[in-house]
């Protein structure tokens, strides 16, 4: 392997780990925040029982998201030496803003709400929880308008003596339509993910009977919360399926094996072949019209080919190939929609058992959906691939390629060490965050009465 | 002012901001086995600093972000020359974060002696590496035309970066052991009180020595600067403080040291950002680093509105904070403090 393909493995790596712990904080963070609220609202012991059970379980989560944050932070100077030289004019601006904006609120009212129970009066400090969901969704703007120029570069201008992109415009940063879209996807996935986790917790609970009508309290609160915002994260990822088709059409086409134009197009439910050396798959189940309706929005929209776009990038940018790897496409998209088809139906079937009122009673419902917990995070990740791995061989499309991006000055050894390093230390927080999680999420909520001690004042 | 230099100031007051506020925390993860053998002191201690380290580590991502933002080019060597320099910077606070969440969860003593471990040992390596970086930026290291380091890992070991960071690694026992005199009691208080009083002469000598040479690194002799001059005075005052047992005033003594001795290395690195070792043409300067003029003139904008704002906030939460942790609150309590 060269430097190139151990900093893209590193990089890779890094993220999706960091992606495991992000929408956990930002999902999970809005629904403690719920539950607070609600126990402000209402006075009822119980939510102040499930806001401290759900708090412990966002706090061991946080500690993570935030270290591997870090690794994020520094990694695009360490490996990617020319990307930060040639872009960072552009792309350091939405980072700056991030931690302005975003780390320091999250982190200084994570420290507030945490240790702030009996300091700080309960309004204020019911604030402090909003404050720190705010925080998480003030990150992922920021960072989102950063890759989504990445993806789409705009409001810049190249500098004829240097050659790099300069900020021209920061508006059309915020105002990018891949960014409007991308990031209310990444959130209403947050939200997803937050409330599944919750859902899972709880249905492991009632499963168990214990509390049983704290959590089904929260299985109520995760239900209603997850079913609307998946169908809403559905439709909005099949409109981020039509901004790419404008902008990035060799992702859409990729994610189909296209490699012809077609109009209209169909879907493939599976299909075998399909790569480099394979322009015709084997599509086993098709849909008409569906690809041309994901991709256009029309029932008879026209998708370009792999071909076809190859040949005009070619005639733009040089020789050259321009095509991502087909299969992580094709299948990234497809672990993405059919497990979100999954995670509705578990949503249903619990809201329709909640509606029956024998939610509490269903043992293989609950079974399911402890077992569902899993199925965000494989949405989640496959859905970054998608994103990321689509955009290759450009690091920003468009305007510099990947192989050109990566630090000169590092060695092959270098990488590989601290891909090394970082593969065990992750690895081992894996397993500890694993196993707290489950410890934790097993635990019987602290009594509604339990004073728990605090470091208190002394003068 | 240019704005270029407008962020260079920023940008060093940022890393001061780091090192003056993460500054006692590192001291406490150094300190926290030493000054308490058992267990509701050991809390005590990290009790101290749990709800604050979080918003601290802050100030050196805004000041990586601003490097980026800002001086592109200076990120870009720095981070890729310092490479394992970096992972083990990582590693470090990798350790100490997830540390302060873990230790209490589990009741063995194995478990948290685990983690007491990890805390200390990440202490150690991030403000040590930091230092050593923080050194070669001025010391100089090897950099080509294509202003990319050109070096190896032992280039960036020169005898001024590794003082650099054992001065900055002593400066943060100092400032960890004045800040538990501060905030606990008890026999923790006490041990806290003795260490300082230590530590306070050894870390004095090593800034005594570190300043001029920081001066003559930077070719600019051995007189100190008015900066240094006010180090100087500054950990001579601390130290004295610090064995007249006036607490809050050593406390005053050694944040102002800290922060004279960040900020003498920025202004004698001023001009540069990162001095070539290879040849003066291609050190990485302010003006040959800078981000063009409406990229500056759009986070200045930001910069103004939010550091205030920030600013605020983060003093009222140590504002809230600001009382005695005394080990007797954990004596007997097994449940976790706070939630
Ligand atoms: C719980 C999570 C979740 C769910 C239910 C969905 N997605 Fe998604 N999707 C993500 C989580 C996600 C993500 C991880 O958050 C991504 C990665 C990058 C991004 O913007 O969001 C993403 C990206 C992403 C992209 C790539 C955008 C780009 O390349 O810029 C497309 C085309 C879709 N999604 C489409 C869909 C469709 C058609 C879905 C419904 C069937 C769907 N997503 C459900
Ligand atoms: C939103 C902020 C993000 C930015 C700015 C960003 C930027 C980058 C960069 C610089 C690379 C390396 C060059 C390359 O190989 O393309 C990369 C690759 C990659 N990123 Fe992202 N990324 C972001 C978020 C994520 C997240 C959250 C994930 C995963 C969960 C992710 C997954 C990947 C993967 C898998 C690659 C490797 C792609 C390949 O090499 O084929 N990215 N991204």
């Amino acid at each position: 392997m060269s430097q190139l393909d151990l900093a893209r493995l590193q990089f890779a790596m890094t993220s999706i780990y960091h992606f495991l712990f992000v929408p956990v904080t930002i999902g999970l963070g809005f629904l403690t925040a719920l539950l607070q609220t609600a126990w402000h609202r209402t006075g009822l012991a119980d939510y102040l029982r499930l806001t401290k059970f759900f708090g412990t379980l966002l706090l061991i989560n946080v500690a993570v998201g935030v270290v591997t944050g870090l690794v994020q932070e520094f990694q695009f100077g360490m490996d990617w030496s020319v990307y930060s030289r040639t872009v960072g004019d552009v792309f350091g601006a939405p980072l700056a803003m991030e931690g302005l904006a975003a780390f320091f609120l999250e982190s200084t009212f994570l420290g507030l709400w945490v240790f702030g129970w009996d300091r700080l009066p309960k309004r204020v400090h019911l604030a402090t929880i909003w404050a720190v969901a705010l925080g998480g969704a003030l990150s992922a703007a920021f960072i989102m308008a950063a890759n989504s120029w990445m993806q789409h570069p705009v409001g810049y201008t190249v500098n004829p003596t240097t050659g790099r992109p300069q900020l021209n415009d920061v508006w059309k940063l915020f105002t990018n339509p891949v960014f409007l879209r991308g990031y209310l996807h990444v959130l209403l996935a947050s939200v997803v993910t937050g409330a599944v986790v919750m859902l899972a917790v709880s249905a492991w609970q009632l499963r168990k009977g214990r509390a049983p009508l704290v959590f089904h309290a929260s299985a109520r609160l995760s239900l209603v919360v997850l079913v609307p915002t998946i169908l809403v994260a559905m439709l909005v990822g099949s409109e981020l399926g039509v901004t790419e088709g404008k902008y990035q059409p060799m992702k859409i086409a990729g994610a189909e094996a296209q490699w012809t134009t077609c109009q209209p197009c169909s879907f493939s439910l599976i299909q075998v072949g399909g790569g480099k050396n394979d322009e015709t798959p084997t599509k086993i189940v098709e849909i008409p019209h569906l690809l041309s309706l994901l991709a256009t929005n029309h029932w008879n929209g026209k998708v370009l080919g792999l071909n076809t776009v190859q040949s005009q990038y070619e005639a733009q940018f040089g020789p050259g190939s321009y095509v991502p790897n087909i299969f992580i496409q094709y299948w990234a998209m497809r672990v993405m929609a059919y497990l979100a088809v999954v995670v509705l139906l578990v949503g249903l079937w619990g809201l329709w058992l909640l509606l029956r009122r024998r939610l509490s009673g269903a043992k293989v419902f609950q079974r399911v959906a402890t077992w569902a917990v899993v199925l965000p995070f494989l949405m989640n990740t496959a859905g970054w691939l998608l994103t990321e791995s689509g955009r290759q061989p450009w690091i920003v499309q468009g305007l510099q390629l990947t192989r050109n991006a990566v630090s000169p000055s590092i060695s092959t050894t270098t990488v590989a060490i601290s891909i090394l390093v970082f593969f065990v230390l992750y690895a081992a927080l894996a397993v500890v965050e694993i196993v707290l999680m489950a410890r934790f999420a097993r635990r019987e909520p602290a009594a509604p009465t339990s004073e728990l001690p605090q470091p208190a004042p002394v003068y | 002012m240019a704005l270029a230099t407008f962020w260079y100031i920023l940008t060093a007051v940022l890393w001061t901001g780091f090192f003056v506020l993460e500054g006692f925390d590192l001291g406490v993860g150094l300190l926290h086995t030493v000054v308490a053998r058992d267990e509701p002191g050991r809390r005590a201690a990290i009790g101290t600093i749990g709800p604050l380290w979080d918003g601290n580590e802050v100030w050196l991502i805004v000041a990586a972000a601003a490097m980026f933002a800002a001086f592109p080019g200076w990120y870009a060597t720095l981070f890729s020359g310092y490479y394992l320099v970096l992972v083990l910077v990582l590693v470090g606070l990798i350790l100490r974060g997830v540390s302060f969440e873990f230790r209490d969860k589990v009741e063995r003593s194995g478990w948290r002696r685990t983690w007491e471990t990890t805390l200390t040992v990440g202490s150690l390596l991030v403000p040590f590496f930091l230092g050593v970086m923080l050194g070669g930026m001025l010391h100089g290291i090897p950099i080509g035309q294509d202003q990319e380091f050109s070096g190896t890992f032992a280039d960036l070991f020169s005898g001024y970066a590794v003082f650099t960071g054992v001065t900055l690694v002593l400066l943060c026992l100092l400032h960890g052991a004045v800040f538990l005199t501060l905030r606990t009691t008890g026999t923790v208080r006490g041990r806290a009180r003795l260490l300082a009083r230590r530590i306070a002469p050894v870390t004095a000598l090593a800034v005594l020595a570190f300043l001029p040479w920081t001066h003559s690194t930077a070719g600019k002799g051995v007189l100190p600067s008015i900066m240094q001059l006010i180090a100087v005075l500054l950990v001579l005052a601390a130290a004295w403080l610090v064995t007249a047992g006036h607490e809050g005033w050593a406390f005053t003594a050694t944040t102002l040291t800290i922060a004279t001795c960040v900020l003498s290395v920025f202004v004698d690195l001023y001009p540069h950002l990162i001095v070539s070792s290879t040849n003066q043409a291609y050190d990485i300067t302010v003006s040959n680093a800078a981000s063009g003029n409406y990229a500056l003139k759009v986070i200045s904008v930001v910069a103004i509105v939010l550091l205030p704002v920030v600013l605020a906030y983060q003093g009222w939460s140590y504002h809230v904070f600001w009382r005695r942790v005394s080990p007797e609150t954990y004596d007997g309590g097994a449940a976790q403090p706070a939630k």
